[in-house]
């Protein structure tokens, strides 16, 4: 995989296509690869790399990429394209400017998860044949890919490129049968208490570092208004429980509708709070209030929550009170 | 032995200008009785209610908000109402999720005939959050006396 | 030197708890080590190290510094500050034992900051030295050494048993009240484990990382340097390195109005952040690129300015674990020395 989209890159980059394109490039170790920006087939030799452990979503350096100017390559995962699309349907990325090669995904894998079955002073991991090899200074040993996958990999809602100039690999389906509201459903069979209880002790862990909004490809606000001194609303830090809950419904709100479930949110949070479940939920009720919707599906649909319809659920009607 | 000090809930009502809030105006000229637990907000329609004003009332020290605005259909700006029911809708069902009471959130209709419709349900609504007790879930701590 | 046999562990937990808070590394619901006010039944986690630093006990995230009522035109502040109880934290690594060195030299001068000050006057730290530092370590590099922390006390874990030992009156004082549990222990147990952990730490990847080129005096030559822009170029602007870093000492004092009076309080602040050291004028670094070189000069360059050479990071690898596009003080130190 990592050898076709170099060699796009160099094509593309020679025959003037594009001027940049936006990669991955390698790290200190086997699983730290940093998203960049190559600006010539030079630079793409020397530093670009692909693997399992790329896991960002690329799309959101376009808003800041489409300020540049010239023609960027992207390489995105079914996954990404939706998110692209979204940002395209808000026109925050120009179409005319982006050049997307679509690559087949198999699901990321998650470091944590290799570090979690015992890997201790990791140097190297190779995937062949299926298998990865996880070099420690202690010895190395052989794991299956589906061991360590990424949580929302496991739950993935679809393997189609919703939107690309060129495919590298195979282009796959919606995966219809996929599991991902399975805990929020599991969720709302809970009591109040118990949901309290849970939510509680995710969100307590919150540091307030923003990783979350600051990679969420729908979180494109100038300024955001926990950023700015005159909104009133402003924090540095959750001083307060409730600040913590203020945030992240807040935020949650903000991208309900838009949040293509791209799960980026959860994949950096340091303090492993399962965010994506507060989006979930927005996305699980719009589909039953208001009928299926996939924020990036479609560029041109209207977004749940900037549409009505006259005979629309009353909010005393949808439900969750446990007597 | 009796309870010396009785709990009030602190109610917190966005009314819209055109209807619910000429609503309440109608139940006090009309002495209709309701209790003096409801603090009244005033805006322009209920579509103009953001997610953050019924946080900041929970914030603030209330103990449940409740939004009353034009009947579908009767909205002053034509739609904005339907726009607040689609956001309340999500919300509400969002801050249950959270383990938030449902019964400390109330949307309700209320045109500027209905007097009788704001107090009865006034008087419902702080019956109900009066037997749920102080809001703890959503309470910020610095606010309290 | 004392031995304390780990089947008086729990004893030992006990009788420091009965007389002080005593906070330790435990397991969160999520399989992460945080630290966490000990009570019978709380285990200690076996994670090399806790997902944030332990600079809470003397820096904590936030904390209150004064409150105003306002009656009429009068004005009355409040002195908000609770006495601060004596605690101890025990199992504290040599990177972040060294990092409280580092926060001294900021707190500790004048002006002293007397919250500050407070809780270092009143926290006993036991520190553990590493037994299998991870990939990310490289505090060797920082002249800190993973099997002989710093701290009041320091404890090695060898078989069966932790040995102790006192480093300053406080940790004296510490053991002494505890003596029973304890009994005679053994160097030659304590150099073996020291061995075994500098045989690993010279294994790892980072091992042999040189800051040559960054340092004290570097400042014209590092600041205008082109790399910075590509090295920044994918950086969020979250706070998650600053958040988890053991030496990030910025804060911001804000106000809140409560509604019924303003509560002051001071928080973490990061760098990273668009409203850093916002003025009146606005903001005196406005990009990304400005607020990334900020961070990571004042570590690697204005911090050794100011204090002899000794880096502003202590190499306890957090960042590197952390941060969502992996960028790091690593990849900055080796990108920036890399070439003349």
């Amino acid at each position: 995989m990592q050898e076709m989209m170099k060699n796009r890159a160099y094509a593309l980059l020679e025959n003037g296509t594009v001027d940049r394109v936006l990669g991955w490039t390698r790290g200190e170790f086997a699983y730290d690869m940093t998203p960049a920006v190559f600006r010539s087939a030079d630079e793409v030799k020397k530093g670009f790399v692909y693997n399992d452990f790329c896991a960002a979503n690329l799309s959101k350096y376009l808003v800041k990429e489409c300020r540049a100017g010239g023609k960027i390559l992207v390489f995105l995962k079914p996954c990404d394209t939706y998110s692209f699309n979204q940002l395209l349907a808000e026109h925050r990325i120009k179409r005319e400017m982006i050049y997307v090669v679509g690559i087949e995904c198999f699901g990321k894998a998650d470091v944590e998860k290799v570090k979690e079955m015992g890997f201790e002073g990791i140097t190297g991991i190779t995937a062949k044949d299926g298998v990865y090899t996880v070099s420690t200074i202690y010895g190395d040993k052989a794991i299956k890919p589906a061991d360590v996958m990424a949580e929302r990999c496991l739950a993935c809602k679809s393997k189609k490129h919703v939107v690309y100039d060129e495919l590298i690999g195979n282009e796959g389906e919606v995966v219809e049968d996929c599991n991902r509201f399975d805990m929020v459903a599991k969720l709302e069979a809970m009591t109040p208490d118990e949901r309290y209880e849970f939510w509680r002790g995710e969100l307590s862990r919150c540091i307030r570092c923003n990783a979350c909004r600051n990679v969420c490809p729908a979180c494109t606000c100038e300024q955001c208004i926990f950023d700015n001194p005159n909104s009133g609303v402003s924090q540095k830090a959750a001083v307060n429980s409730f600040e913590e809950n203020m945030f992240h419904i807040i935020r949650a709100f903000h991208v309900a509708g838009r949040c293509t479930d791209c799960g980026e949110c959860s994949r950096v949070c340091p303090q492993h709070i399962p965010l994506h479940l507060l989006n979930r939920k927005f996305i699980k009720d719009v589909n039953t209030f208001y009928g299926d919707y996939q924020a990036g599906e479609n560029p041109e649909a209207k977004p749940p929550l900037g549409k009505y319809e006259k005979n629309d659920i009353e909010p005393g009607e949808a439900g969750g009170a446990k007597e | 032995m009796q309870d010396v000090k009785e709990f009030r809930p602190k109610i917190v009502a966005f009314c819209c200008n055109w209807c619910s809030y000429a609503g309440a105006d109608l139940a006090g000229s009309s002495r209709l009785v309701y209790p003096a637990d409801v603090k009244i907000i005033r805006v322009p329609c209920s579509c103009r209610v953001n997610p953050l004003f019924i946080l900041r009332a929970f914030q603030r020290g209330a103990d449940g908000v409740i939004m009353a605005g034009c009947h579908p259909g009767d909205c002053h700006y034509t739609s904005g109402n339907y726009f607040a029911r689609r956001r309340m809708t999500l919300l509400f069902s969002m801050l249950d999720y959270l383990g938030i009471e449902r019964e400390r959130t109330r949307v309700e209709w209320i045109s500027a005939a209905e007097g009788a419709k704001f107090a009865k349900t006034m008087n419902e609504f702080v019956a109900t959050v009066a037997a749920l007790g102080e809001n703890k879930r959503l309470e910020d701590l610095r606010c309290k006396k | 030197m004392k031995k304390l046999c780990l089947t008086k562990l729990n004893d030992f937990f006990a009788a420091v708890a009965a007389k002080q808070a005593l906070y330790l590394p435990v397991n969160n619901k999520v399989g992460k080590a945080e630290f966490k006010k000990w009570e019978s039944g709380v285990e200690m986690s076996k994670a090399l190290n806790t997902l944030r630093s332990a600079k809470d006990f003397f820096f904590p995230q936030t904390e209150n510094l004064m409150e105003f009522k306002m009656e009429g035109k009068s004005i009355e502040v409040i002195d908000t500050r609770e006495e601060c109880e004596d605690f101890v934290v025990f199992g504290v690594r040599a990177c972040d034992a060294a990092s409280f060195a580092i926060l001294d030299s900021v707190y500790l001068v004048d002006p002293v900051d007397s919250y500050y000050k407070s809780r270092r006057e009143h926290g006993t730290v036991v520190t553990m030295a590493c037994g299998k530092p991870a990939e990310t370590c490289f505090c060797g590099t920082f002249g800190i050494d993973a099997a002989d922390p710093a701290g009041d006390v320091t404890a090695w874990e060898v078989e069966g048993a932790y040995m102790l030992r006192a480093n300053t009156e406080k940790g004296e004082a510490l053991l002494a009240s505890v003596a029973d549990l304890l009994e005679e222990g053994c160097e030659k147990a304590v150099e073996e484990a020291q061995a075994k952990t500098r045989a690993i730490m010279a294994k790892l990847p980072l091992a042999g990382l040189k800051l040559d080129g960054v340092g004290a005096g570097k400042t014209k030559e590092l600041f205008d340097r082109p790399e910075w822009k590509t090295l920044s170029e994918s950086c969020l602007g979250c706070g998650t390195c600053t958040f988890v870093c053991p030496t990030c000492q910025c804060y911001d004092v804000r106000d809140f109005d409560s509604g019924n009076g303003i509560k002051r309080f001071r928080c973490w602040d990061s760098c990273m952040y668009s409203d850093f050291t916002l003025m009146a004028h606005g903001n005196s670094r406005n990009s990304q690129v400005e607020r990334f070189r900020q961070r990571f000069m004042h570590k690697l360059v204005y911090y050794p300015d100011r204090n002899n050479g000794t880096f502003g990071c202590v190499g306890c690898g957090r960042c590197l674990a952390r941060c969502p596009i992996s960028m790091n003080i690593v990849k900055v130190a080796k990108t920036l020395g890399g070439k003349k």
